[in-house]
């Protein structure tokens, strides 16, 4: 048999690893989906429903049939992306997500912009300095960020700039007054009503978002300082850095010039983690906010045993990190030749 | 020794902050264009006083009497003028090029751009300059190995990079620091005759630190014992057969010699006196 060149075997044995994540995933959800102490039937006829009434739903949802062929039912409506409707919405569930995925993902990435803005230079700074005033100041700074929680700034968040300061805009993506004006076509606000060039609309929209951008961005830039920090240490007691000392560069140019480029591999695979973290778990600062994202919607369907949507959001939530990893693996091989 | 040194260090100390004693006491030399050997055993603070001269030691309390290199006071000088000093007129080989080369960055980029912090050049002006002290290493395919990682060369090819990238700006003081001890039995010869060479045509004066007695004998002009801290005897290379102090004396017993005695090595012996001051004033 003729060898494959090693970079097309690395690729295809990546995306052999990548399905049988994806299956995983679907075995895992589909459990998830049977073992819940939720009864789907109870939870679609009510309290009220006769005897017959749940007994003839029962068959419907094919609840009667052997597991495994539930499950293959469940795979073919996934490839189909049929997943079923939302009792609470009442609309597919593939809508529901399209609306609220989108939401979340403009606030988790103008949250994690900030955030690694903010947590990457502190982290180098804090290192750089070690044991002096800026690292101290930087360590309370980011371990603010880290126990506050979340709800409790956002509100003091909302009493001093929006309430009290007026320096941006309150709940919601947008004021109540433009909701509507702007045709859906991605449901990213931000990109539907530039399309429109509803400027109004945009500038609206931004107000909103930087009040609770930055809020989830500090309490991540917590944790992307501390590991930048450390990060950085580690690489500044490497050797190479007195070869640079030692050929004349100055402390800044060594640290931005050498060490700064042997940590964005592992930076990469942080950020990446937390972005994930921000998509999947930003419920308090959504419920805060009124922001009709997705930890919402997820939370939401979970408390009334919405099992379609709650299995759905589950498999995007496994699909944002294979995605993040994938992405953080491509990079990589960009950022360390020694991975090439 | 030579007319006007180019180093002279009276009675330097370092103190790493938090130790309880210091790592190197009153430690004095002079050094003219010439080679001049630093051995000790690990710990004996012969890396310390080469890092100490370089003033990379932020955490460490470095005094002295005198530390002047040609028309610089190494003691006084801001940090701006060690910027100008270091990698141009002073610079240091440090022990395995494994650890010592920036991983992700080019070999030939780290090399050209010891040279173009110092001189105002242009990016090819820069690579052909580095290219051609590649050639003077002995690398063969020097174009070929400019645009190579350091994870792609050998230990060897690697050390010589190093020289290189030190040699590129003609320093007048080269600190090599264990320059071979990383390298395989069968380089180490070779990458020193490199740099020996290379040390002579240039006229550069050489401290070359090293745990190992044969080799700083045969490529040094003087050399100095460290024990503990402190220099225990300074002797021409050429004399070290006369060595009076008991450590000089206990290592070279301690050397295995072809044709030599079948019987065990003696054990060195130390003895807590070594470690007080005393009168062999250099």
């Amino acid at each position: 048999m003729k060898r494959l060149p090693p970079r097309v075997s690395a690729s295809l044995g990546q995306l052999g690893s990548i399905l049988v994540t994806l299956f995983g995933l679907l075995i895992l959800t589909f459990v998830i989906g049977r073992m819940m102490p939720v009864d789907p039937v109870r939870a679609m006829v009510g309290e009220e429903a006769t005897k017959e009434v749940y007994e003839t739903v029962y068959r419907q949802l094919g609840l009667d049939r052997p597991m495994w062929e539930q499950f293959f039912i469940y795979l073919w409506d996934v490839l189909r992306l049929d997943f079923g409707t939302s009792i609470r919405t009442g609309q597919p569930v593939l809508q529901d997500i399209l609306h609220v995925l989108p939401a979340t993902i403009e606030l988790a990435t103008f949250a994690i912009i900030f955030g690694a803005g903010i947590g990457v230079p502190l982290g180098v700074l804090a290192a750089v300095n070690k044991d002096k005033l800026a690292d101290h100041i930087i360590r309370v700074f980011s371990l603010m960020g880290h126990s506050m929680p979340i709800f409790w700034t956002g509100m003091i968040g909302l009493l001093m700039f929006y309430a009290g300061l007026g320096w941006v805009g309150g709940s919601g993506r947008m004021s109540q007054f433009y909701i509507g004006l702007v045709p859906e076509r991605t449901n990213f606000l931000l990109i539907d009503s530039a399309l429109a060039g509803e400027w109004e609309v945009f500038r609206s929209a931004i107000n909103h978002i930087v009040l609770p951008a930055s809020l989830l961005g500090y309490s991540s830039s917590a944790y992307i300082t501390r590991m930048t920090r450390s990060f950085m240490l580690d690489q500044l007691n490497q050797e190479y850095i007195t070869t640079a000392r030692v050929k004349g560069l100055s402390r800044r140019r060594t640290v931005w010039g050498h060490a700064f480029g042997n940590i964005r591999v592992q930076l990469v695979t942080i950020v990446a983690l937390a972005y994930g973290a921000l998509l999947e778990g930003a419920v308090l600062i959504e419920t805060v906010f009124a922001w009709p994202g997705f930890g919402q919607y997820l939370t939401s369907n979970l408390l009334i045993g919405d099992m379609n949507a709650v299995m759905t959001c589950v498999l995007i939530v496994g699909l944002i990190f294979v995605g993040l990893n994938l992405l953080s693996d491509l990079l990589y091989r960009v950022f360390d030749p020694r991975t090439r | 020794m030579n007319q006007s040194p180019i180093l002279d260090v009276q009675n330097l100390t370092v103190h790493y902050g938090g130790a309880p004693a210091p790592s190197v006491q009153d430690v004095s030399f002079q050094l003219g264009r010439e080679r001049l050997g630093i051995v000790g055993e690990s710990g004996s603070g012969k890396s310390t006083v080469g890092r100490a001269l370089m003033r990379l030691l932020p955490s460490a309390r470095v005094t002295a009497d005198r530390m002047q290199f040609e028309d610089v006071d190494l003691l006084g000088a801001s940090e701006r003028k060690m910027l100008a000093v270091r990698g141009a007129r002073m610079s240091m080989i440090l022990q395995d090029p494994k650890f010592s080369l920036n991983p992700i960055r080019r070999c030939g980029d780290q090399v050209a751009e010891a040279y173009r912090t110092h001189v105002r050049a242009s990016k090819a002006e820069a690579r052909a300059k580095a290219i051609a002290m590649l050639d003077a290493v002995q690398i063969r395919e020097p174009e070929r190995v400019y645009d190579l990682y350091p994870h792609e060369v050998s230990g060897g090819m690697g050390q010589r990079i190093m020289i290189a990238m030190m040699l590129l700006t003609s320093p007048d003081l080269v600190i090599a620091d264990e320059p071979t001890s990383a390298l395989d039995v069968t380089v180490r010869l070779q990458v020193l005759k490199i740099l020996d060479d290379l040390v002579r045509e240039q006229g550069i004066g050489l401290i070359m630190i090293s745990h190992d007695l044969n080799l700083v004998r045969n490529f040094c002009d003087r050399v100095l014992i460290m024990y503990a801290g402190r220099v225990v005897e300074a002797l021409n290379a050429a004399d070290l057969d006369k060595a009076q102090h008991p450590y000089t004396r206990g290592l070279l017993a301690a050397q295995p010699r072809i044709g030599g005695s079948r019987q065990p090595l003696p054990v060195l012996a130390r003895d807590p006196s070594w470690t007080q001051p005393q009168g062999a004033a250099l």
